[in-house]
């Protein structure tokens, strides 16, 4: 590549997703950091139990996280070919995972306020 | 019930760091360089990748041209999508946009062909008979697929019979995959050729093959597939150090080679392909057959004087500086994309790497200054070699590997990030460039 920019890695996700499902992901996570930010500010702390049962749902987000690259993209567990392979697929496990532990905190703090 | 006390975030900290992202977006935003003010008038023939592409960079460049681009075609093609098509991975429709999409406000879109250029008197004729002067012109029409020149061929054929030709266009990609996917299923011989003149990416002829293999082993099983790969010479690619991987992986996966070996003539009634060989025609039947004409310039460009007196001769393309791409000849003239007389480079690759420089040269010529910019030949190939893997090869002119990610990617390993790339990336890559900005 040439140019790598901000509007081209953009333009980059829109394709690989579809552009109202990748802008649709794109609010869906803003959405829930922003809840997750205000849950902490209005909380003042983080409640280990809700965080205990986060950790819990993180191998879901993880697994979920890398079939969902993986039905987009045509692509298959055995195709993971050299180190490069390995490492991105990490990264994407590791993505889900923290995306859904945000989540299920989040959804627990919304719902049960007063633990 | 534990509290984790330290922890703590504040209203104001949160907007801090929400106004800190802002102010570092729009910070890192480059400052547009002032527009050169000229009257010049350009006539660009080609509103294909590369043609679309140049365009909208010179409507940033320049002040007060006047860019006149000559296309016929109504539809766009985002032709390294075709493999894909032709192996059932993406709809037809996955290739197809519309030309004017594309191209910027206040340029004139004459839907027309070049059917003349005069590099003397310095005006193009258009099919619909206007006579357009320039001042500089870009030649970018693309080639034109030979068909007629392999006997009992012709592209009615193609999706029956066990025929394929991915390169013909959407609705022909798709149709190989009609005619592919039933030899997958089916089982046979299986033989997959390629031309000896230059031709658009080379290493769409081996995608194909790999794809299909692949394609076959994983639905119907092994042994009832057998793979034949015709090569025009004694390489299976230009680049060396790639043709001997792919003689590796040939032999890994049971596809035979036969060197030297250039389509000639097909008798669909009987499945015989006739080849022409050192040692004289040869004929092997087959299940499925895929056809890649021989390519050439467009007749427009071979009768107008511009393409090269002493090499490929049957195929005309432009007499350009390697380097600059400007015409050797007529220095008002610039060829860019598959048309150039240059060695490798047919590719949105090439392309992507040529635009600046023509743009650079073209720009520094209308203010009467030299250019500095080089092609040194680059281009790229995400070769595909599995459905889910491929080896991301770049090279130059020199038949040097140029990995963009060295030592992340590398070039000669089947890797899922190269298919990943190449899947999902490409296109949305080759759009921004088709805009200008990439």
């Amino acid at each position: 590549m040439e140019q790598l920019t901000f509007e081209t890695l953009i333009a980059v996700f829109e394709e690989i997703f579809g552009r109202a499902l990748f802008w649709g992901m794109v609010v869906a996570a803003v959405v829930v950091t922003l809840a997750y930010l205000y849950v902490l500010i209005r909380d003042r702390a983080m409640s280990m139990r809700k965080f205990f049962l986060a950790q819990l749902s993180m191998p879901l987000g993880a697994v979920a996280a890398v079939v969902f690259v993986q039905v987009m993209t045509n692509s298959h567990l055995r195709d993971v070919g050299g180190p490069v392979d390995v490492i991105v697929l990490l990264g994407v496990a590791a993505m889900g995972a923290i995306g859904l532990a945000i989540l299920v905190y989040t959804a627990q703090s919304l719902v049960r306020r007063s633990q | 019930m534990t509290e984790f006390n330290e922890i703590k975030a504040s209203r104001r900290a949160f907007l801090g760091l929400v106004a800190g992202g802002l102010a570092t977006t729009m910070a890192v935003r480059p400052a547009a360089a002032a527009k050169v003010q000229t009257k010049a008038r350009i006539v660009m023939i080609g509103a294909g990748a590369a043609g679309t592409a140049l365009v909208n960079r010179l409507v940033t460049r320049l002040d007060g041209a006047e860019i006149t681009i000559l296309d016929p075609s109504a539809e766009h093609l985002y032709q390294p999508g075709l493999s894909l098509v032709a192996a059932g991975l993406k709809p037809a429709s996955y290739t197809r946009s519309k030309t004017t999409d594309w191209l910027p406000q206040g340029i004139t879109l004459i839907a027309q062909a070049a059917a003349a250029i005069d590099p003397v008197s310095k005006t193009v004729a258009t099919s619909g008979g206007q006579t357009v002067p320039y001042d500089f012109l870009i030649v970018a029409p693309g080639l034109v697929l030979d068909h007629d020149a392999i006997e009992g061929f012709s592209l009615d054929l193609v999706g029956t019979n066990g025929i394929g030709a991915l390169y013909a266009g959407p609705e022909y990609a798709a149709k190989t995959w009609q005619a592919a996917s039933a030899f997958t299923q089916a089982g046979g011989v299986g033989i997959f050729t390629r031309p000896a003149t230059e031709m658009k990416c080379a290493g769409a002829p081996l995608k194909h093959t790999f794809l299909i293999e692949d394609i076959a082993t994983r639905s119907a099983g092994q042994g009832k597939h057998e793979m034949h790969y015709a090569a025009n010479n004694d390489a299976l690619f230009g680049v060396p150090i790639v043709s001997e991987k792919v003689r590796m992986l040939f032999e890994d996966r049971g596809i035979t080679p036969h060197y030297s070996h250039v389509l000639k003539a097909v008798e669909p009634g009987r499945k015989i392909a006739t080849f022409t060989t050192p040692k004289g025609d040869v004929e092997m039947g087959y299940d499925y057959l895929h056809v890649i004409p021989p390519q050439r310039a467009p007749e427009v460009i071979r009768q107008s004087g511009l393409s090269w007196a002493d090499k490929w001769t049957d195929q005309g393309w432009v007499e350009v500086d390697q380097k600059t791409l400007r015409h050797r000849r007529y220095p008002d003239i610039f060829a860019l994309g598959d048309v150039a007389g240059v060695p490798k480079g047919k590719t949105a690759a090439s392309v992507k790497w040529q635009v600046p420089v023509v743009e650079d040269h073209l720009v520094a010529a209308i203010e009467g200054r030299d250019g500095s910019k080089v092609y040194d030949g680059y281009t790229s190939c995400p070769l595909i070699t599995r459905v889910g893997r491929a080896m991301l090869i770049e090279f130059d002119y020199h038949n040097n590997l140029t990995p963009s990610f060295p030592g992340v990617i590398a070039p000669l390993e089947e890797l899922w990030i190269s298919w990943l790339m190449k899947e999902v990336a490409l296109k949305a890559t080759y759009n921004a460039m088709l805009r200008g900005k990439a």
